[in-house]
């Protein structure tokens, strides 16, 4: 649904060249939420403001629902009609709302329908079904001064939906929210991404909106896509730095002879037999530091941290024989080594 | 001098500043609010970006606001001449009145624009707005309010242009004020014009404030009121006024 390849933007200020993005190839497919993570200064507004081309990439392709928008952007900085034709096709919601303080909730949600050249009856037949969808039927007449943080980031969302747009780009639409608003526009994002189709596209610097909503995620660092696909495909990526993080186990090593793995198991695979026929195959003592199951993108993950005795060249073999099992195995302060190739 | 044979000349004193300074005011309004958006869009970064235009406006705009107004006048001689075929009179008057409002009010209208927050700008170009809607549906809306201070700021900016212009033959207060008052001695009439003028200043600054304010605070909005931006501070109640917010 949305492609950016070899996607580079360079800033230039001050004679000072910045490279905000530096080779981006992005592959978001149609009915998917998927999450671009990153530090501050990774470059993710500048990626997704290059998907609707706010931003002019200095080169490479977008394509969004099989269009080549930087075909349409022409050389000129100002936006042909085409490119604004297909803006009005991709909705957009922003950290700080952005909405007009002259216009009422509604008249902010007509907006759009105003720029398509929407009668006024269709505007606010439209614009009232797309609050109701929000929730907030009732504020249609309320200026967004009276709004709450997230009744604001509602009433953007319903704008951003206003033009049927197949694509919604999020710019941290939750970064201005408390912890409990944010879960409730969370929701209601993957409520719209499930009835109507819609693929999110959303940045964000939040782990937890990540395992909320997201289908497929990315990690962003320094301009470029460190690791990216799907949740059960980054959790299956050993030493996967998203995979840790969207589901860290803990458990500190208990002495320095120690080798300490990370073991992954999806849905109701077995692992405790295993653990036991290792100890009981190799007579050696194991020690659980710590275990969790979660949901992370609604796949049931479970994340088991263990002990073995002796350095990790005295444990190959029993390493090699729960892998034989079908467990994915992490060592843990071996990524440096061993992962970086396991994920290319 | 009595109350009825001051009174005509009173009134029709105020009928011929109230003249000079609505068409003025007109004129200056509706040719600095397109000149005042030039400023702000021609600019570094702006949408219609072109600094060559940007500068060449804004040394006009410059040079037009720092003339004093009496010289203003006198250089405008023949060109009013030209346009109302006269150097005397209301209508005369309005002409210099007009081209020194065109860029006084063109400035508080660019720094009045630039406030509005880019977020919006981008909002509207995200939905695949073009620049003259978001000139319409943004920039202007979005800082009515502080347009609003900047055409009362305006207007009594153009009163007191309007006394200056009046002894050259415009009429109107302060004309009225300088020819009996400091001429013939007649400080009685000349207070109560002076009077009149600070009231008719008084209520313009209200009114003005007002309708900027209710604009403002629509929807309850909270925060500071636009700033009567004051540039001639001579209203000693007008600072207070904007304030008062
Ligand atoms: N308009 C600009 N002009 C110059 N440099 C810019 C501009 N916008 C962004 N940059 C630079 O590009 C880099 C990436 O910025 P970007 O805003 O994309 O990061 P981000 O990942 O969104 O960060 P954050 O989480 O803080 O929003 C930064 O180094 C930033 O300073
Ligand atoms: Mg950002």
């Amino acid at each position: 649904m949305i492609t950016t390849s070899g996607l580079t933007k360079v800033y230039r200020s001050r004679g000072r060249d910045v490279t905000a993005l530096d080779g981006v190839d992005l592959h978001v497919r149609e009915g998917e939420v998927y999450g671009v993570i990153g530090q501050s200064g990774a470059g993710k507004s500048s990626l997704i403001r290059c998907v609707n081309l706010l931003e002019r990439p200095t080169s490479g392709t977008v394509t969004v629902d099989g269009q080549d928008l930087t075909a349409l952007a022409g050389r000129g900085p100002r936006a042909g009609k085409e490119l604004r034709q297909a803006r009005s096709r991709i909705g957009m919601v922003f950290q700080h709302f952005n909405l007009l303080s002259s216009r009422t909730v509604q008249d902010n949600v007509e907006l759009p329908l105003e720029i398509l050249g929407k009668s006024g009856k269709e505007r606010s037949r439209k614009a009232l079904g797309l609050l109701d969808l929000v929730g907030l039927a009732d504020k249609a007449k309320a200026y967004p001064a009276q709004l709450s943080g997230g009744q604001k980031q509602r009433v953007g969302i319903a704008r951003a939906l206003a033009g049927d747009p197949k694509v919604l780009l999020s710019d941290e639409a939750t970064s201005a929210l408390d912890p409990e608003t944010t879960r409730s526009i969370l929701q209601l994002l993957r409520d719209l991404n499930q009835q109507l189709g819609l693929t999110v596209l959303l940045i964000t610097h939040e782990m937890d909106v990540v395992k909320a909503v997201c289908d497929s995620a990315a990690l962003m660092e320094k301009g470029r896509i460190v690791e990216s696909g799907t949740v059960s495909e980054l959790l299956a990526t050993p030493g996967s730095e998203l995979a840790a993080a969207l589901f860290p186990v803990s458990g500190e090593r208990t002495g320095a002879d120690r080798t300490v793995l990370d073991v992954t198991f999806h849905g109701e695979a077995a692992t405790q037999p295993v653990i036991s026929q290792l100890s009981r195959t190799y007579n050696i003592d194991i020690s659980i530091l710590g275990a969790a199951i979660d949901t992370v993108g609604g796949l049931q993950i479970g994340r088991m941290r263990l002990e073995l005795p002796g350095r990790y060249e005295d444990n190959v073999v029993p390493i090699g024989f729960l892998r034989e099992q079908g467990l994915q195995i992490d060592v843990v302060g071996q990524e440096a080594v061993l992962v970086k190739e396991g994920a290319k | 001098m009595t109350w009825s044979e001051m009174q005509p000349l009173l009134s029709q004193a105020c009928s011929e500043t109230f003249d000079m300074v609505f068409w003025s005011t007109l004129i200056a309004v509706a040719a600095g609010l397109p000149l005042g958006l030039l400023l702000v869009l021609t600019d570094r970064g702006g949408l219609l970006q072109n600094i060559v235009a940007n500068k060449v406006i804004g040394q006009i705009v410059n040079v037009g606001r720092s003339l004093p107004f009496i010289i203003l006048m006198v250089a405008l001689m023949s060109f009013t001449r030209w346009v109302t075929g006269t150097t005397i009179g209301t209508a005369a008057a309005v002409v210099p009145l007009a081209i020194g409002g065109i860029p006084f009010f063109a400035r508080l209208v660019e720094t009045s624009v630039r406030e509005v927050d880019h977020g919006l700008v981008e909002a509207v170009q995200a939905m695949g707005g073009n620049t003259w809607t978001i000139v319409r549906k943004v920039l202007v809306p979005e800082s009515l309010p502080s347009l609003i201070a900047g055409t009362t700021t305006t207007v009594i900016a153009l009163i007191g242009y309007s006394a200056m212009a009046g002894t050259v033959g415009g009429g109107g207060l302060g004309d009225l004020a300088v020819r009996y008052g400091y001429q013939r001695f007649e400080t009685e009439l000349m207070w109560i014009t002076v009077a009149v003028l600070a009231v008719a200043i008084s209520l313009i600054q209200f009114a003005g404030d007002f309708a900027a304010r209710a604009l403002h605070s629509r929807g309850g909005r909270s925060g500071p009121a636009p700033k009567l931006r004051l540039l001639k501070a001579k209203e000693p109640d007008a600072a207070g006024v904007g304030k008062a917010a």
